[in-house]
């Protein structure tokens, strides 16, 4: 089939390994992805305060520099608040970073009917998920937990192993509390995606979803006077299992195992929806 | 010396039972068919069940009960190993606007299994084979419906498969834009390295393209036929109009062996084997018979098509 003969050709050569398609997608979304400038910028905006921290970090390990403005013992204490905080921001960029990308990387596809296309090859619905899932997984932890281990690695060399092997839960910590932001913020933001199919629309109903789960928590809590409001508030959630595992010292409105649980189960529910769109075509019974 | 004989040609597609329900509906009804031939049509009028039994062989929906092998590779177990060896063309819109036409086919490539550089290469000559070359790097969203339809193909041969799945080929195609659609399946047919199965409710294209045609109502079979059977019976039935026979030229085409039908000036004549035109052609010059007229009757692929619909 060369470009000067003009005809069909069949393919015999060697073919690439079957568990690596997924592969193909994520780059491509990936690419997709970071042609915007808009989003790039962002992107790129969201490493100012892990820069601003790796700062702090190195000047609060200058012993020097604190005996020069005299506070030695007041300046910056590099503890698990301190990696709590870096979550917590990282976490609310990781959710704005997740509403500008998510919901195009399936409703381009859904749009215009080019899910057959996708299945038509050995290529399956899950291998589809974890492709794109892939993008986000891995856009939203380059802003989270990787600069988060990275701070703590640089930690960890100007304090000595013995900070670094008293506080080695606090890594743990920050990457499983950033993984299970991560998860919730792609699933959510794919199912969205793939039932709205209108990228922008999909965008505005993440970040609705959000807010208007604060809102409506805080209004089941008022009038029927209990906490089960928490329920239906994602990032309060997920605030309360940070809580937990940063061991941050707070009066827990609902228990950290129910809160994890309500997580997996808006997990699940999100995959569930996801799997039910993500195919070749809809069967209309 | 016994000579060898080739092996019998792998069935394309077999058909044991096949059925397929939605809900309680039945869409495919117990479909039995072996399919061998170079070029397959479906025919069927809307909603008798000819996409529905595409997307079974490839694995979108499942049987409710029987079975199907594509290649010899049952479609419940084996939809992987099928759907490497297929390129499929769907009906309806399928792209991605904000994509290249040689971006979204390197991809397909790519997921089909070929190694990045080997699909951008096929993607250049797909694209250049249907005739987008010049329209390559622009984004699908602002191709027009012909165009969209030939990078439809584009995407379904980049691999290079075994079976070419076309759904409604020539959808919203202008005529010439039809004919070359239909001259690229063709060649594709003739180069036998593909075998192609065609969908369509155009009969002219698979009457143009296909050797064997499968007619569906109703999710059922209704007919199953090799057109090229079909059109070498049918050069034994004749149709002559002629002026100046008397009673004696019927009795010596009689005579001949044929079986012939005679209503005014015109005749209907069965030619039994041996038995050529030219020699009818001898027999009205021997009574001086003027012959102003000599048809084999062609039976299209209209009158089995309607004699299938009647059935």
């Amino acid at each position: 089939m060369a470009v000067y003969r003009r005809t069909y050709a069949s393919y015999a050569g060697a073919l690439t390994p079957g568990w690596s398609r997924w592969l193909v997608l994520f780059r491509y979304a990936r690419r997709n992805l970071f042609r915007s400038k808009l989003l790039t910028a962002f992107f790129v905006a969201c490493f100012f305060y892990p820069v601003l921290c790796l700062a702090g970090i190195y000047l609060a390990n200058n012993l020097s520099f604190l005996d020069q403005i005299g506070a030695r013992n007041n300046f910056l204490v590099i503890d698990n608040k301190f990696f709590y905080y870096f979550t917590a921001v990282q976490g609310w960029l990781a959710f704005i970073l997740t509403a500008f990308a998510g919901p195009g990387l399936i409703s381009g596809d859904l749009a215009n009917g080019a899910l057959p296309l996708y299945f038509c090859r050995p290529f399956s619905r899950s291998e589809y998920v974890l492709g794109k899932a892939s993008v986000l997984g891995i856009l939203l932890s380059q802003i989270t937990w990787v600069p988060g281990l990275i701070l703590f690695m640089v930690q960890a060399t100007l304090a000595g192993p013995s900070w670094a092997w008293n506080h080695l839960w606090i890594a743990s910590s920050l990457v499983v509390s950033s993984l299970i932001w991560i998860a919730i913020l792609s699933l959510l933001a794919m199912a969205l995606s793939a039932w709205v199919k209108w990228r922008i629309v999909a965008g505005a109903l993440l970040l609705a979803m959000l807010f208007f789960g604060m809102g409506l928590a805080q209004a089941i809590n008022a009038v029927l006077r209990t906490d089960l409001g928490h329920f239906v508030n994602l990032a309060h959630l997920m605030n309360i299992v940070s809580n937990t595992l940063f061991r941050i010292d707070v009066e827990p409105t609902i228990s950290a195992s129910a809160a994890a649980i309500a997580i997996l189960v808006y997990c699940a529910i999100c995959l569930a929806l996801l799997l039910k769109k993500v195919r070749a075509y809809e069967v209309i019974r | 010396m016994p000579t060898p004989q080739a092996a019998p040609p792998v069935p394309l597609v077999e058909l044991q039972g096949l059925s397929v329900q939605f809900g309680n509906r039945d869409i495919l009804r117990g479909l039995t068919a072996s399919l061998k031939g170079r070029a397959i049509g479906l025919l069927g009028p809307n909603g008798a069940g000819k996409s529905t039994l595409i997307n079974t062989l490839l694995g979108f929906y499942p049987p409710h009960s029987g079975s199907a092998r594509v290649f010899g590779y049952d479609i419940r177990s084996e939809t992987k190993k099928i759907r490497g060896l297929i390129g499929y063309m769907p009906e309806n819109d399928a792209f991605i606007s904000k994509m290249t036409a040689v971006s979204l086919v390197q991809m397909m490539g790519e997921l089909s299994g070929l190694p990045a550089n080997v699909a951008l290469e096929r993607a250049h000559e797909a694209l250049f084979y249907v005739g987008l070359a010049e329209a390559r790097y622009r984004q699908l969203g602002t191709y027009s419906l012909g165009m969209k339809q030939l990078a439809k193909l584009a995407q379904a041969i980049v691999h290079g498969p075994k079976l070419l799945i076309l759904d409604e080929p020539t959808n919203g195609l202008d005529p010439s834009a039809r004919q070359r659609m239909i001259r690229m399946i063709r060649e594709m047919r003739d180069s036998g390295q593909v075998r192609i199965l065609l969908c369509s409710h155009l009969l002219r294209d698979v009457e143009d393209t296909c050797d064997e045609v499968m007619i569906l109502k109703q999710g059922g079979i209704v007919h199953y036929s090799d057109l090229n059977e079909e059109r070498k019976a049918n050069k034994r039935f004749l149709e002559v109009e002629f002026y100046g026979a008397n009673g004696d030229f019927s009795e010596a085409i009689e005579k001949l062996g044929c079986e012939c039908a005679i209503r005014s000036n015109r005749m209907k004549i069965i030619l039994p084997d041996g038995v050529e035109s030219r020699d009818i052609f001898k027999v009205a010059a021997e009574r001086d018979v003027r012959i102003r007229k000599l048809n084999f009757r062609r039976d299209t692929l209209e009158d089995i098509f309607l004699k299938a619909m009647e059935n």
